[in-house]
């Protein structure tokens, strides 16, 4: 069932091997990007099927095939309500990805081929069960960046794509650390395993835990965009192409947030509890001054990328809360900022195509010539800053019901300073709004601009049905991730 | 009940309508929007009225007293067992209240529109937007519970955003737009937590649980502590300043005369009848909580409505847009309807200021959304808003000239027009509670009759100004609007409010109060004699009187210097003291570190580099070196042993 998951992509990238032209090119990827994007809306309606029917396994759709026999690493992928919604994420913004691009003309076939490589990447990453395989396309997902932001990026794209590789790395060499302290404590001899399902049936004693949870959480924190080690992000969003800002943004960033919650909560809850008020003030910090510094920049990158580090910084914020409404707003604020933000960045590369500008005090006056675009930036900049019916709200909201779950003063504190953020991010949303969109036309050229072309079109309103849709009616998501959420919670609440 | 089903409808239109009039209305006719959006609004009128009547006198009644009927409560978003969000529709008396008030004067400002925003661009967008208004208005007032009236307070603040800034090429609208969403919304996040907090004490959402008042919720709340203090009157003050964020009280009211740069018609509708009293009713509608529970709370609320209203009426005297003074003069009636809501007690005679206050709420939207819509007319007759340049218009726009002089007449507080027997309760409340409070709410009335007659001497008599093209009464369709809410203003008055809205929803037999009357009437005709004086003729007397206060005068035209203060706090402290220097920090302090360890990495392996030379004596050399150390340490360890 979920092995076509990964097939699809493969064999869109041998097709995209043989061919001929440009035009060819893309059409054969948006194809088999759509197919993904129909298969995973598929597994996505079995799984609820299969729910509605009675099943309570904690993961369905589970296959498991030995790799590498001396070691027990197994290829297991297997299937919840939380990595079933982030598959759907994940080709929802791969083909309004590869829609946006259609523009291109450098090197095109490489492109798409890196392109997909990522998302194959971030898909097994999503349905596997077994931590070295997880590692692996975690790996397979971040390598593609740097060829895609070295080369087809602009600015000081070689300085982002280094920048942004190396830190990457360096955080998956602490979380590598981390997994095989998880292998080397699972058992004794041959029993060693790295498989999650079996993993999380261990008690690790608590000194273990305490030391393999930071690099855990540090390793994949980083992806995430933790404080102090999320300054990747701005220059690697800003240089990247925007696709793959799209990408990063909507997805990999999530990588981060699944891992913490998936390895690093549901593996280690003792050190969870223990530790994890150090990273509630980190996250808090995150949450606030990501949105700080996003008020003063004026690149619209750097105002989207700072956003970004606010809203991963409440992803993480949620998943430390550790409790089952906070854990359940964490994911739903992982699809939902995925979606926004990948509408954001889309938005901003078809602004900077026309304006050759993304500074903000040097245009003025969109929603004059370019109306559409306009409407959609706004309706993206509304589900940023938290309104009802988009889906930046429901997952606000949820984080925020479930932190005030806590009286004691320090996590009272936090959540406040973290809710805070909502009249912030409401401050540098309406400035970008007001400067950009608008205000009288600030330069005569602006008047000869087309509105969007087809392919612009379609990704809005993809974007846009995701992101009201869920906003309007949460309900049916929101009841399949608490639902899957069970396991993690009984393992926190276990001690 | 079944019979409630229909009142499922209104908010069903109203989203269609918007839907339909924002994604289509664009390539239609303008005109489709504007029937359209008024079309609409008739049905939810007409079913707001049928929806009262069968509420207020067949089967809101259980004994001697009006109770909350769920006709609809879906689930619209699930925490866990007990904290749920639901959409649904509450009736009781003051929602039934608002819906007549919200649809009355929505239908009066759709029709008035068709004729006032004719041949403006956007039309359709104007209608769309309007549409979205009154649909979150509506929904937020029927609300079951506390977050799904959260949800369209967000909605309606977003809907007031997109009018204030409806002529977004100007400047001007862009910012009054972003000054009104970002102060409501600060004021909005005491409203969340607040939310938060009591969900957390009383383990629910629900107005029917949250207000009964013999329910857990109110029982239980009072021992709760929250960092030391009493977290029930916390609580009620963080919601309070969600509702001073939408009400406009001070130091939160800096938003609504800068939302004036809205087109006239929203001004009425959303600036002076319905969103800004969206935070008297939430008070209202908690009132039992704020009653048994927070004592203190409801002391702060009274005390800062009063004081808003003194406040707000002063600068009203000195102000000459307009539409800016109607604005004051909004802030100044809200006051006085926070502050009976603050003096009110509960249930029989005690509860007369929340009566009080209802009323107030009700024949205040009629009259002042027919003062807007009258400087609406004027302005569309003469393209002009400064008082200093107009006068005698009289002649030339008759209808709105009366329908005007009714306005003012009514909020002065003169009988038989609504505004005295609203304000005569008020007052008596006021005088039953606390003295003070009573002396400085009946100077501002008498301030307000002063500031509502110099307008309307300053308009309509006074100087005879030459125009450049001779100004005319406006079209059919907005002196009908003008009429009916003239009518509405000039009558109201005589419904036996307290027959249908009480604090407990046993009716409460009202009667004018002559010994708070009279004294009040004599106060009012005081500030319309001086303002006569002042302002009939042209004279030079306003000018001698100000310059004789000089510098008082400036303060208050300056509005005491509370814009200034919040530039100071956004603009010097949050850019200059907060963002500006997080962003260095970002910069040089951890993505620095981060470079700096890149640059040492960088430098120690060029240092290193070295040590890979290809020479084999080099090596052997090296080799040979470690040879020795690994011995003489082996030696030293073992002869340690």
């Amino acid at each position: 069932m979920l092995i076509p998951l990964l097939i699809i992509p493969t064999i869109t990238i041998f097709l995209i091997l043989v061919c001929r032209s440009h035009k060819q090119v893309k059409v054969v990827s948006a194809a088999g990007m759509a197919l993904q994007l129909i298969y995973s809306i598929y597994v996505l309606i079995e799984y609820l099927n299969l729910r509605s029917l009675g099943n309570i396994e904690e993961m369905l759709f589970v296959q498991s095939y030995q790799w590498f026999e001396s070691f027990n690493i197994y290829f297991t992928v297997g299937l919840d309500g939380i990595s079933a919604s982030l598959a759907v994420l994940t080709a929802i913004v791969t083909f309004s990805g590869v829609l946006a691009t259609w523009g291109l003309e450098y090197r095109v076939k490489e492109f798409f081929i890196s392109l997909i490589v990522l998302s194959t990447g971030v898909y097994g990453f999503f349905i596997s069960l077994d931590l070295f395989t997880m590692f692996m396309f975690y790996e397979l997902a971040v390598i593609p960046m740097y060829l895609l932001i070295g080369i087809w990026g602009s600015g000081k794209k070689e300085y982002s794509a280094m920048k942004l590789t190396l830190m990457l790395m360096g955080a998956s060499a602490v979380l590598l650390v981390g997994i095989i302290g998880l292998y080397a404590n699972s058992g004794s001899g041959d029993n060693l395993t790295y498989n999650i399902l079996e993993l999380a049936k261990l008690n690790l004693p608590l000194d273990v835990q305490k030391f393999l949870f930071p690099l855990i959480f540090v390793g994949f924190g980083v992806l995430g965009a933790l404080f102090p080690l999320h300054t990747w992000s701005p220059d690697g969003h800003s240089s990247a192409p925007t696709a793959v800002s799209m990408l990063h943004a909507g997805v990999l960033m999530k990588m981060g947030g699944y891992g913490c919650l998936r390895v690093a909560m549901y593996l280690l809850p003792e050190a969870a509890n223990e530790l994890g008020w150090i990273f509630i003030v980190l996250t808090t910090i995150s949450v606030v001054y990501g949105a700080f510094g996003a008020i003063v920049q004026k690149d619209l990158k750097y105002i989207n990328a700072y956003s970004s580090v606010s809203h991963c910084g409440l992803v993480l914020f949620a998943i430390l809360m550790s409790n089952k409404i906070s854990l359940n707003g964490s994911v739903i604020q992982m699809i939902s900022h995925g979606l926004m933000t990948a509408l954001f960045f889309a938005l901003i590369g078809m602004i900077y195509e026309r304006t050759h500008t993304r500074d903000i005090n040097l245009m003025g006056g969109l929603m004059k010539t370019i109306p559409f675009l306009s409407v959609s930036y706004m309706i993206a900049g509304f589900a940023s800053l938290g309104l009802p019916g988009l889906s930046g709200f429901v997952a606000e909201m949820t984080i925020f019901v479930g932190a005030f779950q806590y009286s004691d003063t320090f996590h009272r504190t936090a959540t406040i300073i973290a809710c805070a953020s909502i009249v912030i991010t409401a401050v540098y949303i309406l400035r970008v709004v007001g400067k950009l969109l608008l205000g009288p036309v600030e330069n005569k050229d602006y008047l000869t601009f087309r509105d969007a072309f087809w392919n612009e079109r379609a990704v809005a309103v993809i974007l846009i049905i995701a992101i009201a849709g869920i906003g309007i009616a949460p309900l049916w998501l929101s009841d399949m991730i608490t639902n899957s959420l069970n396991p993690i919670i009984l393992k926190l609440r276990s001690f | 009940m079944e019979i409630f089903n229909i009142t499922g409808i209104i908010p069903i239109i109203l989203f269609a309508s918007f839907l339909f009039t924002g994604l289509a209305g664009g390539r239609l006719k303008p005109m489709v929007s504007g029937i359209t959006g008024t079309l609409s609004i008739f049905i939810v009128t007409a079913v707001s009225y049928y929806t009262a009547y069968k509420y207020f006198f067949e089967f809101g009644k259980a004994g001697n007293e009006y109770i909350k009927i769920i006709p609809f409560n879906l689930m619209w978003l699930q925490f866990n067992d007990t904290l749920f969000i639901n959409m649904g529709i509450l009736l009781d008396p003051i929602s039934v209240m608002m819906l007549i008030v919200i649809s009355t004067v929505s239908l009066m400002v759709h029709l008035y529109s068709l004729g006032y925003m004719k041949g403006e661009t956007g039309f359709a967008r104007f209608y769309s937007f309007l549409s979205l208004f009154t649909f979150s208005m509506i929904s937020l007032v029927i609300s079951t519970n506390l977050f799904q009236t959260y949800i369209f307070w967000e909605l309606v603040g977003i809907s007031s955003y997109l009018l204030i800034g409806y002529y977004y090429s100007k400047p001007s609208a862009v910012a009054a737009s972003k000054k009104a969403f970002i102060v409501t919304r600060f004021a909005d996040l005491g409203f969340l937590i607040g939310i938060l907090i009591l969900s957390y004490i009383t383990k629910t959402f629900e107005y029917t649980t949250l207000t009964d008042p013999n329910g857990s919720a109110i029982n239980q709340g009072s021992s709760v502590l929250f960092l030391g203090l009493s977290a029930m009157n916390v609580t009620l003050i963080l919601i309070f300043i969600g509702c001073a964020g939408k009400s406009a009280m001070f130091p939160l009211h800096i938003w609504l005369p800068d939302a004036m740069e809205g087109p006239t018609p929203v001004s009425a509708l959303i600036h002076a009848a319905t969103m800004v009293v969206a935070g008297v009713y939430l008070i209202a509608r908690l009132f039992p909580l704020y009653i048994f529970s927070g004592a203190d709370a409801l002391n702060v609320i009274a005390f800062i409505g009063t004081f808003t209203s003194l406040f707000a009426a002063l600068i009203a005297t000195t102000q000459m847009d307009i539409k800016r003074i109607l604005a004051f003069s909004t802030i100044s009636q809200i006051g006085f309807m926070i502050m009976s809501l603050g003096v009110s007690g509960y249930g029989d005679t005690n509860g007369l200021g929340f009566t009080a206050s209802m009323f107030h709420l009700f024949t205040h939207a009629m009259f002042k959304a027919l003062l807007f819509l009258c400087a609406g007319a004027v302005i569309h007759a003469i393209h002009l808003n400064n008082l200093n340049e107009m006068g005698g218009l009289r002649k030339y726009l008759p209808v709105t000239h009366i329908t005007f002089l009714i306005a003012c007449l009514a909020i002065s507080g003169i009988p038989p027009f609504s505004g005295f027997f609203s304000k005569d309760e008020i007052l008596t409340a006021a005088f039953a509670k606390n003295k003070l409070i009573f002396t400085t709410a009946l100077i501002t009335a008498g301030i307000t009759a002063f500031y509502m007659f110099r307008l309307y001497f300053g308009i309509f008599w006074n100087k005879e100004v030459k125009y450049d093209k001779t100004p005319h009464e406006a079209p059919k369709t907005m002196t009908t609007a003008l009429i009916i809410l003239a009518v509405g203003s000039a009558i109201t008055g005589f419904i036996p409010f307290g027959n249908f809205v009480s604090s407990n929803g046993v009716p409460l037999e009202s009667h004018i109060h002559f010994e708070i009357a009279i004294p009040a009437v004599i106060t009012a005709l005081v500030g319309i004699f001086v303002a006569y004086i002042f302002y009939k003729k042209e004279n030079n007397l306003p000018v001698r009187v100000s310059s004789a206060v000089g510098g008082l005068y400036g303060i208050i035209y300056r509005k005491f210097f509370i814009d200034e203060i919040y530039i100071f706090i956004t603009k010097g402290l949050i850019f200059r003291f907060i963002s500006g220097p997080v962003v260095w920090f970002d910069r040089h302090i951890v993505d620095g570190t981060m470079n700096g360890i890149a640059f040492i990495t960088n430098l120690v392996s060029e240092k290193i580099k070295y040590f890979q030379s290809g020479q084999v004596q080099q090596y052997a050399y090296v080799m040979l070196s470690g040879i020795i150390i690994i011995v003489i340490t082996v030696i030293y360890i073992l002869s340690n042993l």
